[in-house]
């Protein structure tokens, strides 16, 4: 008897199995779980805590608030950041400060652990929330965080 | 003469090797099995590791305490919050600090929704290993609504590297709490689902029922950990034995089987979803006002010593050895990884069986690649 | 329109000449009807999966995608026919030709509506078993040929497998034709005008007959529950490993008309064919038939998509078991008992 009693409950499996599907089919229409990804470039928009690269934001004075103090440079563990500094003389003071000559970010060997922009006391650098970095060049991915002519903005310290 | 010698004498039959990977579908990234096989049936398997490994072991002497953090991410990446959790606790351990209670609870919740995570992908992959190709699908919808919340809140999505020595690298977003409890709402209708749509279906059933019985012994004697000893009856629940974090402050059940078959194994992740569920309801609403991290120095320096720390990922046991000098960097550190010893029972239970319970068997083993030869 | 065009060849031709066009045309329509069937039966199980596992399927090529097999098979026409060192290059060739080829044939005989079926055999059903049975031996000849381990799982697995269930498909068949009386496919449908369509004359034995012809059919296409032939998860790609471009398309749009062949076999045998249900359009003579046989043959391909997209795939030796201890079984008990009910006259 267990025979019979066996095809029917398999039976019965299939078809609820069944069930779950077909109730799903009936309601593709609305619940498509997959994205249109290049057509909905426009509405796309990602959390505001989404790392997708490191940039250096600028004000409309053309100015940043990295003192080049490096502790970003030290902070990553693949050697991601390398900041070419420099000593220039303040004119008020007189003495020689540090400032940057050019905040150098390889976006190839960045894993976005976020190492550096937790390290950065003057929050010069922050996460841009972009995500399509392909190029067709290693070398474009190396880039000049800081603008050309750029200075730092007067007041930040280290 | 017995059936069997009758049948040699008449028959020659040959046993051949077959390459099962390092491209092959239900190896599940790079591994390599050397299979000896009789037909259909299974003689011996020779797991051949090394095609991803990447010395993440040897990096760690080089990199600064805080570094090392995102290297585990790169371990078993499905419970990526869990690894980042245990260095956290042994460099704590080794400074001595006491984290907030704050971060001890959202790093428990957090990491129960790593593990969910982590069933949901291993249960979708599981179906589409023995043929139920769907289940993909479905459980990867309610994956991605974990994704989302870790997204907010972390910022990325698989290698978050929340944590850092000390507590959390920021707060939690404004949204998380509304968006979990949305989770839990939406997975509590959905694991009935899985059920319905999986674990009742009777091909399912013979499929794994009785298919590759690890007993209790074996399991010990091999060192396996997590949902795979567990289904052979073993208690090492780390979570329960060793509490660490926010887990002695939540009731929640070790699931425990005895069988140790396939089916069995299947049932211990199905069931650990309920009780993950049941431990993110207990934290959620009560998340303690407070810092979110100890400020440390900003050069960690261990004290000359060993220190160990173990945690449950959704795999099992993950232990953190670390051999400090007093330096800047670990003399040594070793990652007992849960991966590894649970594969290495796959040739004791695999053995005489047909190529479609092998694959059968290695899903419920739910090996992660780059976790066994990090 | 046959007709005319027929008159037509054989007035302006000699007889021997018109006859040779004749055969070349029809040969020509079947495949033009093999290849749009092949190609939109592909193009309709990836939207059916995409449904069932909640995406949207092909949508780039053309509205709702309805280029997009096409593509697929420009595609794959131009790619090139590679082989592994050391195969049996004769055999390697031939066996996509083996498993098309039977497939094409078996379409042949198929009444799709009164008046357009190409060649009405009187053993049709007899026919059809015989040509489906020779699919295999490509197969087998493939797997064998490939020099791949893989490849020869698959076909040697294909070939218990299809010995196995040629048998259920056989018997189910057999089931039927006890209530038919025939062989032949004009008149199996011809039959089902007065009485109803034979799963309703036949009830309960007609209903278990047709279950184990879905399973067994199913089995005999080598698609999913009983993929063991592909079974990607553990072969690969089972068989046709090997194959690249155009030969491996043969083996793929071969199992969609096989699944065809099958849905279409089902309609001839338990749904009436070209019949319309109830008799609705029986009395409008411009209504196209051929519409009805369509409609059930693409519900019942539906229904083997759904098994498809639902259901786990069986072990080896659980496939045997489920034929040897479960479908034969009964369905010579089944055949007993359709006698019985023949022989006391219980047909609705």
């Amino acid at each position: 008897m267990s025979y019979f009693s066996d095809i029917y409950n398999g039976i019965k499996t299939l078809l609820t199995g069944m069930r779950v599907t077909g109730g799903y089919f009936l309601n593709a229409r609305k619940g498509t779980l997959t994205q249109q990804y290049p057509d909905n470039r426009e509405t796309l928009k990602m959390f505001d805590r989404f790392r997708g690269e490191v940039v250096m934001p600028h004000d409309e004075n053309n100015e940043h608030q990295c003192t080049g103090c490096q502790k970003c440079e030290i902070a990553c563990p693949n050697g991601s950041i390398e900041i070419i500094w420099d000593r220039a003389i303040v004119e008020e003071t007189g003495k020689k400060k540090k400032k940057i000559d050019q905040h150098i970010y390889h976006l190839s060997m960045c894993t976005m652990c976020g190492l550096c922009i937790e390290a950065c006391p003057t929050d010069a650098i922050v996460w841009a929330q972009n995500f399509e970095n392909s190029v067709y060049d290693r070398t474009q991915l190396t880039k000049v965080l800081n603008q050309p002519g750029s200075k730092v903005k007067d007041g930040i310290e280290d | 003469m017995s059936k069997d010698q009758i049948i040699k004498s008449n028959f020659k039959t040959e046993e051949y090797f077959i390459n099962m990977g390092p491209q092959h579908p239900a190896t599940h990234g790079v591994l390599r099995l050397i299979l000896t096989i009789d037909g259909e049936i299974i003689r011996n398997i020779e797991p051949d590791l090394g095609y991803i490994h990447r010395s993440i072991e040897k990096m760690c002497e080089r990199d600064s305490y805080q570094q090392i953090v995102h290297l585990t991410d790169r371990m078993d990446y499905l419970s990526s919050h869990i690894n980042n959790e245990a260095v956290c606790l042994v460099v704590e351990k080794g400074l001595e600090i006491e984290v907030p209670e704050r971060v001890k609870v959202i790093r428990t919740i957090i990491a129960e929704l790593t593990r969910i995570a982590s069933h949901c992908l291993w249960w979708g992959v599981m179906g589409m290993d023995v043929g139920a190709l769907t289940t993909y699908f479905y459980a990867f919808r309610d994956r991605e609504m974990i994704n989302d919340i870790f997204e907010e809140t972390c910022g990325a999505r698989l290698t978050m590297n929340y944590n850092i020595p000390g507590g959390l690298m920021f707060d939690i977003h404004p949204n998380f709490v509304k968006r979990v409890k949305d989770f839990i709402t939406h997975f509590k209708t959905k694991i009935p689902e899985y059920d319905r749509l999986l674990t009742g279906n009777v091909i399912f059933q013979k499929r794994t029922k009785g298919i590759g019985i690890l007993t209790k012994e074996d399991a010990i004697s091999f060192g396996a950990s997590g949902p795979v000893a567990r289904a052979s009856g073993v208690s090492c629940d780390i979570r329960k034995i060793h509490s660490y974090s926010a887990y002695d402050q939540v009731n929640f059940n070790e699931v425990l089987f005895t069988e140790g078959d396939s089916l069995s194994r299947y049932k211990v992740r199905i069931q650990e979803l309920w009780e993950s569920l049941s431990i993110i309801e207990q934290l959620i609403d009560n998340i303690p006002e407070g810092d979110i991290k100890v400020q440390t120095k900003a050069v960690i320096k261990l004290p000359k010593g060993e220190f160990y720390q173990r945690v449950e990922t959704a795999r099992g046991e993950l232990g953190v050895y670390v051999n400090s000098t007093g330096t800047k960097n670990p003399y040594r550190l070793k990652f007992r990884s849960p991966g590894f010893s649970n594969l290495s029972v796959l040739n004791k239970i695999a053995k005489g069986y047909k190529i479609g319970d092998l694959v059968a068997i290695m899903s419920t083993i739910d090996i992660v690649v780059p976790d066994i030869d990090r | 329109m046959t007709k005319s065009i027929h008159d037509w060849l054989f007035s302006i031709l000699p007889e021997g000449i018109a006859s040779i066009t004749e055969m070349v045309l029809i040969a020509v329509a079947y495949l033009a009807l093999f290849a749009i069937a092949g190609l939109y039966l592909v193009l309709l199980e990836r939207k059916v999966a995409a449904w069932f596992q909640l995406r949207l399927g092909p949508n780039r090529v053309g509205p709702f995608g309805i280029f997009q097999t096409m593509a697929d098979a420009l595609k794959l026409v131009s790619k090139e026919l590679t082989s592994t060192d050391r195969v049996d290059k004769f055999l390697y060739n031939l066996a996509p030709y083996f498993v098309i080829v039977t497939a094409l044939l078996a379409m042949t005989i198929f009444p799709f509506s009164k008046q357009l079926q190409a060649f009405d055999i009187n053993i049709g059903m007899f026919f059809l078993l015989a040509i489906s049975s020779i699919g295999v031996i490509g197969i087998l000849v493939g797997g064998w040929a490939s020099n791949n381990k893989y490849a020869l799982i698959g076909a040697m697995r294909s070939g218990l497998q299809t010995i196995s269930y040629e048998l259920s498909v056989g018997l189910s068949i057999l089931t039927m034709v006890l209530l038919t009386g025939s062989l032949q496919l004009s008149e199996i449908i011809e039959i089902q005008r007065t009485g109803g369509w034979l799963i309703w004359q036949g009830h309960i034995p007609a209903i278990i007959a047709f279950m184990i012809f879905m399973i067994a059919g199913t089995a005999e296409t080598n698609r999913a529950p009983f993929d063991l032939v592909e079974a990607e998860s553990e072969l690969g790609a089972g068989f046709h490993t090997e194959y690249s471009g155009m030969k491996f398309a043969y083996f793929f749009l071969a199992e969609f008309i096989n699944m065809f062949i099958i849905a279409s076999i089902a309609v001839v045998l338990f749904f009436g064919g070209w019949l319309s249900p109830f008799g609705i359009t029986e009395g409008i003579t411009w209504f196209p038939e051929v519409f009805w046989f369509f409609i059930k043959v693409l519900l019942i391909i539906f229904l083997m998509m759904w098994f498809r997209w639902t259901f786990p795939r069986l072990r080896v030796d659980q496939l045997l078991t489920l034929e040897w201890k479960y479908l034969l079984p009964i369905n010579l008990v089944n055949i007993v008992f359709m006698a019985i009910v023949i022989w006391l006259n219980w047909i609705l």
